[in-house]
């Protein structure tokens, strides 16, 4: 059995069911869009001052987005008994839930990435800023993604999971948020990003393959117990 | 006498400071079917779970042909097949593409041909089987609870994996469904299979059968 097919089952397991419950698929990109035009209502319309704050703003919304989403990536699973089957296959666990996560990633940080330039529009970001500002979310949602599930994979079976998993995992999105939000400042002001993207570049390379492992241990440490 | 697969040692677990059981010491070899007794509550859910090394919520030793389970998860893993108490489908999924998804995570101990096209048709003739033609393209939470256990025993056809765990396969199975499983754990053990399961039912055409009672006193 070949790496490529038992990912591309899994990923397309978890495609087909996503695709099948299509409010979890948008709940986070809604989430991103009012979360984003409330500053605007509440400190002010004015042009100058929300073109500053833009480069946070959007950061700190898709941060919150992808944390509201993490909870659909363990939590079915374990309770219709699928994910125990997951933990009990001849496969390496590695491969299945690198799928789990990067469907997760597809269905909540590509879809945020993908429309930020409308909403930065909104904060008039200044246009020398959107690529960085797209760059930096496709490089760090999936980081996040990925630093989250072993969040979620720690606190899955327990009752109440959505604030005790924003605290093991907030503080861990912290590095994430200085590099992006600063290189799109950055960018906005003329200033040279590449650093700051090599940054999230590695940062990203190491989660990929290093978070994997550390989800399936806790994942059999959560299921274990 | 047959090789010993799967041994316990001394087994000891207690939940909630209640000793569930203690020196338990099982042993199942190749063709033979381990029936675990008891009323509820007495511990044969998490029995099962520790043996098939899901659960560490016990003290005392598995072995799995002679090695401690831990040691060679992997090579267990290939040889073992569990079927829990949860429904363990997808209710989003329609029963096909949950087999398919099984069959591929399950491909340590798959029965089913190599390439998609053949496992296609292996899939649906298993569903056959299990008296589910007709539901392949059907989402499964709109098969009643029978039906959708029924496609989580398809799996077994799926599988040739030496040792079945199976946990109450019977739940919500009408009688006939009953006696087909029955045959095919039959079939399983004399083909070399080895079987342990729990279920109030009487397993009454099944050889080899021996059962053990959780939740009074062990026999020392």
């Amino acid at each position: 059995m070949s790496f490529s097919k038992l990912f591309m089952a899994t990923l397309k397991r978890d495609m087909t069911i996503a695709f099948r419950h299509p409010s979890d698929l948008v709940n986070p990109l809604i989430f991103f869009l009012v979360v984003v035009s409330l500053f605007p209502l509440a400190i002010s319309p004015d042009a100058r001052y929300l073109a500053e704050i833009a480069p946070g703003v959007l950061w700190v919304a898709s941060l919150l987005a992808t944390l509201l989403s993490l909870d659909m990536l363990f939590q079915s699973d374990y309770q219709d008994g699928t994910l125990e089957q997951l933990l009990l296959s001849p496969q390496p666990l590695y491969t299945s839930v690198l799928a789990k996560v990067v469907s997760h990633w597809l269905l909540s940080g590509l879809p945020l990435a993908l429309i930020s330039p409308l909403l930065a529009l909104m904060l008039f970001l200044p246009s020398s800023a959107m690529p960085t500002l797209m760059i930096t979310l496709l490089l760090g949602t999936p980081i996040m993604s990925f630093i989250g599930a072993i969040g979620a994979a720690l606190t899955i079976g327990l009752r109440k999971t959505g604030l005790l998993l924003s605290l093991i995992v907030l503080p861990l999105y912290i590095p994430i948020l200085i590099f992006a939000a600063s290189a799109v400042q950055n960018a906005a002001i003329g200033l040279p990003v590449l650093g700051h993207l090599a940054l999230l570049g590695a940062l990203l390379v190491l989660s990929v393959v290093l978070a994997p492992l550390a989800i399936a241990a806790a994942l059999r440490i959560s299921l274990g117990s | 006498m047959a090789k010993t697969l799967l041994q316990s040692v001394n087994l000891y677990c207690e939940r909630d400071q209640r000793v569930l059981f203690e020196n338990l010491d099982i042993s199942v070899s190749a063709g033979e079917v381990l029936q675990v007794e008891g009323p509820n509550g007495s511990g044969k859910t998490t029995l099962l779970r520790i043996l098939t090394g899901l659960s560490d919520a016990y003290e005392g030793d598995l072995l799995w042909q002679g090695q401690p389970l831990q040691k060679v998860r992997e090579s267990y893993y290939q040889e073992m097949q569990y079927l829990g108490h949860s429904a363990g489908i997808k209710q989003a999924l329609t029963a096909e593409e949950n087999l398919q998804w099984y069959a591929v995570i399950q491909a340590g101990h798959l029965n089913a041909g190599s390439s998609s096209q053949q496992r296609a048709g292996n899939i649906a003739d298993i569903l056959a089987k299990v008296g589910l033609r007709g539901y392949e393209d059907v989402p499964c939470h709109t098969l009643s609870a029978g039906q959708q256990r029924r496609v989580n025993l398809a799996r077994l056809y799926l599988s040739s994996a030496t040792l079945w765990i199976l946990d109450e396969p019977f739940t919500a199975i009408d009688k006939n469904g009953i006696a087909t499983i029955e045959t095919l754990i039959e079939e399983h053990v004399k083909s070399g299979g080895t079987v342990i399961i729990t279920t109030h039912q009487d397993l009454k055409s099944v050889p080899n059968l021996r059962k053990i009672t959780l939740g009074e006193v062990l026999p020392a």
